[in-house]
């Protein structure tokens, strides 16, 4: 069953870890560039440095204290939120390449759990979780 | 062990690919600078930039030139290290992401085939998030490094628009992978140039307007350019920057959404297919060539779309922007997943 | 020594590095970046095994989801204060020991594998294994396993709850 699965599926080429090493390359040489381009251009421009100018910019008003201070918590429940959903998500991917060869018995699969997500999203509207100004 | 062994003619025939592919998306993204500038001022009833070469065609030499010769400032109460790390962060992202794209079908140069991809992987589209997912943290290291509250509060706007909406996306992608049955990106090209068969926007409409929406905020392009909302925040997350590293920072946005372009393009618009043209009677060469020519056409259409929303539709409010993903486009994303699935198993079944 | 066996090594001397940095850096969100490159690392070593979506997966849900999260928690802490706990001999003690104990099971676990395969090595399968290829998975996660994927979303509803309730205190 399974074997004649695998016999099914993309050309062999695309399945073997070695065509992950061009990926590789390209991640190397992107960061090859990109270190070489900051290091360059720090030693090409003029350094005159005053305090003033190393100040933080906020439109010519004094700053008050640092920006390393707590923010609004809505922004962490966008965050806890997001990875929750996100993993939904994932789930639907490996169901999406199957999903013919599944038919009806993973489509109600995927019903059931879409069903208990919604009801977490429902209850999540209706806590006002996502409403921004309060 | 053998199945990795090493071929240096397929080394660097990647590496020559590689640079191509990262120096073309760079110079497209110097170009696209140009063509907002030109675009704005067209929409404005403007001439635009016009006095650097013909047209004002050296325009973005000249502003290169300038970055990388401007004084680097990192602000006293910065971290430094992750100060340069941010805009490192961005480039880096924005340039890895285009590796699973396929350009055109292959060239045939003294009998070795050579596919005008940088990487046919299983799970391609599924890299294309990854590598999105980390273009996160180049806004995120670089507002909060900054020690600057407005740089704080943008960084903050950008992260948490960007991950509400790769929800939405990912969802509206689901619907078009029920279709394909795959992942890899070549295949889905493919299967769109197979006789019989349309560009998947025929079948996806609505996953499509979904998707190019959360691309639109995934860019940070207008009407979604909240972390650079310039009337509340000065700057944005990257105000405190200079020289080449706020470079990268407005590069790595014109390199993303040049990418963002070609994934469009493949994914529901055939990629490099020519409509009502039988490739497989050139050959391979021309149709190779026909193929990249086809598929920049497709990009540079997308790239001007971007350019058109910028200077036609005004900037959201955050909270309308939240509302938009979180409540309108996620639901709408699940229902056209659901309703793709009933359909297709319908058909099958019929 | 192939390349495949260079490979790793680089990878696992990434790995061992970026894992020890996170413990050694003094700011929270250094520790944050040196975890992220770990779980990249690890994604690599995943693609060795030829475990593709998972290395993919783990790339996209760990580094780029709950990464971001943990980022999120840490500018939620005020950084300014020097709130480092004082920590007591005890607490020290009770961390060598606890930190000992987990070493003394890793190692036995592979020691006592080591010793039962004596004789007939078993090697992770490097490069062959099919299984960890999506539609493999994909197949497998749907019919044998379907009831665990069920439970996973009862699980998310609890965890829903559970952020909402702390996160809205009203």
């Amino acid at each position: 069953m399974l074997s004649s699965h695998i016999m099914a599926a993309a050309p062999v080429a695309a399945q073997h870890a070695s065509s992950y090493l061009p990926i590789a390359l390209q991640i190397v040489f992107a960061i090859g560039f990109v270190a070489l381009m900051i290091f360059v251009s720090a030693l090409l421009g003029p350094k005159r440095k005053t305090n003033d100018k190393l100040a933080n910019f906020t439109s010519g008003i004094t700053t008050h204290g640092n920006a390393r201070q707590p923010m609004a918590i809505k922004y962490f429940l966008i965050a806890i939120l997001f990875v929750l959903f996100d993993v939904e998500v994932i789930f639907f991917y490996p169901y999406a390449v199957n999903f013919k060869s599944l038919s009806w018995t993973g489509f109600y699969e995927i019903l059931l759990f879409v069903g208990l997500f919604l009801i977490g999203f429902v209850y999540i509207i209706k806590k006002r979780a996502l409403k921004w100004e309060d | 062990m053998t199945l990795l062994a090493f071929d240096w003619a397929l080394f660097i025939e990647k590496l020559v690919l590689i640079a191509v592919v990262i120096f073309g998306s760079l110079g497209i993204a110097l170009y696209s600078t140009w063509a907002e500038r030109k675009v704005a001022a067209f929409m404005q009833d403007r001439i635009g930039p016009n006095r650097a070469g013909p047209l004002g065609l050296l325009q973005p030499f000249a502003d290169g030139a300038k970055l990388i010769f401007k004084e680097e400032i990192i602000p006293n109460s910065a971290n430094k290290w992750l100060f340069i790390l941010g805009p490192g962060m961005a480039m880096t992202a924005a340039l890895i992401t285009s590796a699973v794209i396929p350009w055109s079908s292959h060239l045939e140069i003294a009998g070795r085939i050579m596919p005008l991809q940088v990487a046919d992987v299983n799970i391609g589209i599924l890299y294309i998030f990854g590598a999105v997912s980390l273009g996160v943290y180049g806004i995120m290291i670089g507002g909060w490094a900054s020690n600057n509250k407005f740089s704080l509060l943008a960084a903050l706007r950008g992260a948490s628009q960007a991950i509400s909406y790769e929800l939405a996306m990912g969802i509206a992608l689901i619907a078009l992978l029920m279709l394909t049955g795959t992942l890899s990106l070549k295949e889905i090209v493919e299967q769109q140039m197979a006789p019989g068969h349309y560009w998947n926007i025929v079948y996806q409409p609505l996953g499509f307007l979904i998707f190019i929406v959360c691309i639109f905020a995934e860019c940070n392009r207008t009407p979604f350019d909240l972390s650079e909302a310039e009337n509340e925040l000065n700057m944005g997350y990257h105000q405190e920057y200079s020289s080449m590293k706020l470079g990268f920072y407005l590069f790595a946005e014109y390199v993303n959404m040049f990418v963002a372009s070609a994934v469009m393009a493949t994914l529901y618009f055939g990629g490099y297919d020519v409509p009502f043209l039988n490739e497989s009677l050139l050959s391979p060469n021309v149709a190779a060539l026909v193929g990249i020519i086809a598929l920049m056409v497709k990009i540079v259409i997308f790239i001007f779309i971007f350019m058109w929303v910028r200077w036609t539709i005004p900037r959201f409010r955050y909270d309308q922007l939240m509302e938009l993903g979180w409540k309108k486009l996620l639901p709408l994303a699940l229902a056209n997943m659901l309703i793709t699935a009933i359909v297709i198993l319908w058909l099958q079944h019929k | 020594m192939g390349i495949t066996a260079i490979v790793f090594w680089i990878l696992s001397a990434l790995t061992l590095f970026s894992a020890i940095m996170v413990l050694v850096s003094k700011n929270p969100v250094h520790s944050v970046l040196w975890l992220v490159a770990t779980f990249f690392s690890i994604s690599g070593h995943y693609i060795m095994l030829n475990a593709q979506f998972l290395a993919i997966v783990n790339v996209i849900v760990y580094a780029g989801a709950i990464m971001v999260l943990f980022l999120f928690v840490i500018m939620l802490m005020n950084l300014n204060t020097k709130t480092e706990m004082k920590k007591n001999l005890w607490m020290k003690l009770g961390g060598v020991i606890s930190g000992g104990m987990l070493l003394w099971i890793l190692i036995s676990v592979v020691r006592t594998y080591a010793e039962q395969s004596k004789g007939h090595p078993k090697i992770a399968s490097v490069n062959t294994g099919e299984i960890g290829l999506i539609k493999n998975l994909g197949h497998v996660l749907f019919t044998q396993y379907a009831l665990p994927f069920e439970l996973c979303s009862v699980l998310f509803l609890s965890a829903m709850v559970g952020a909402v309730v702390i996160g809205k205190k009203n």
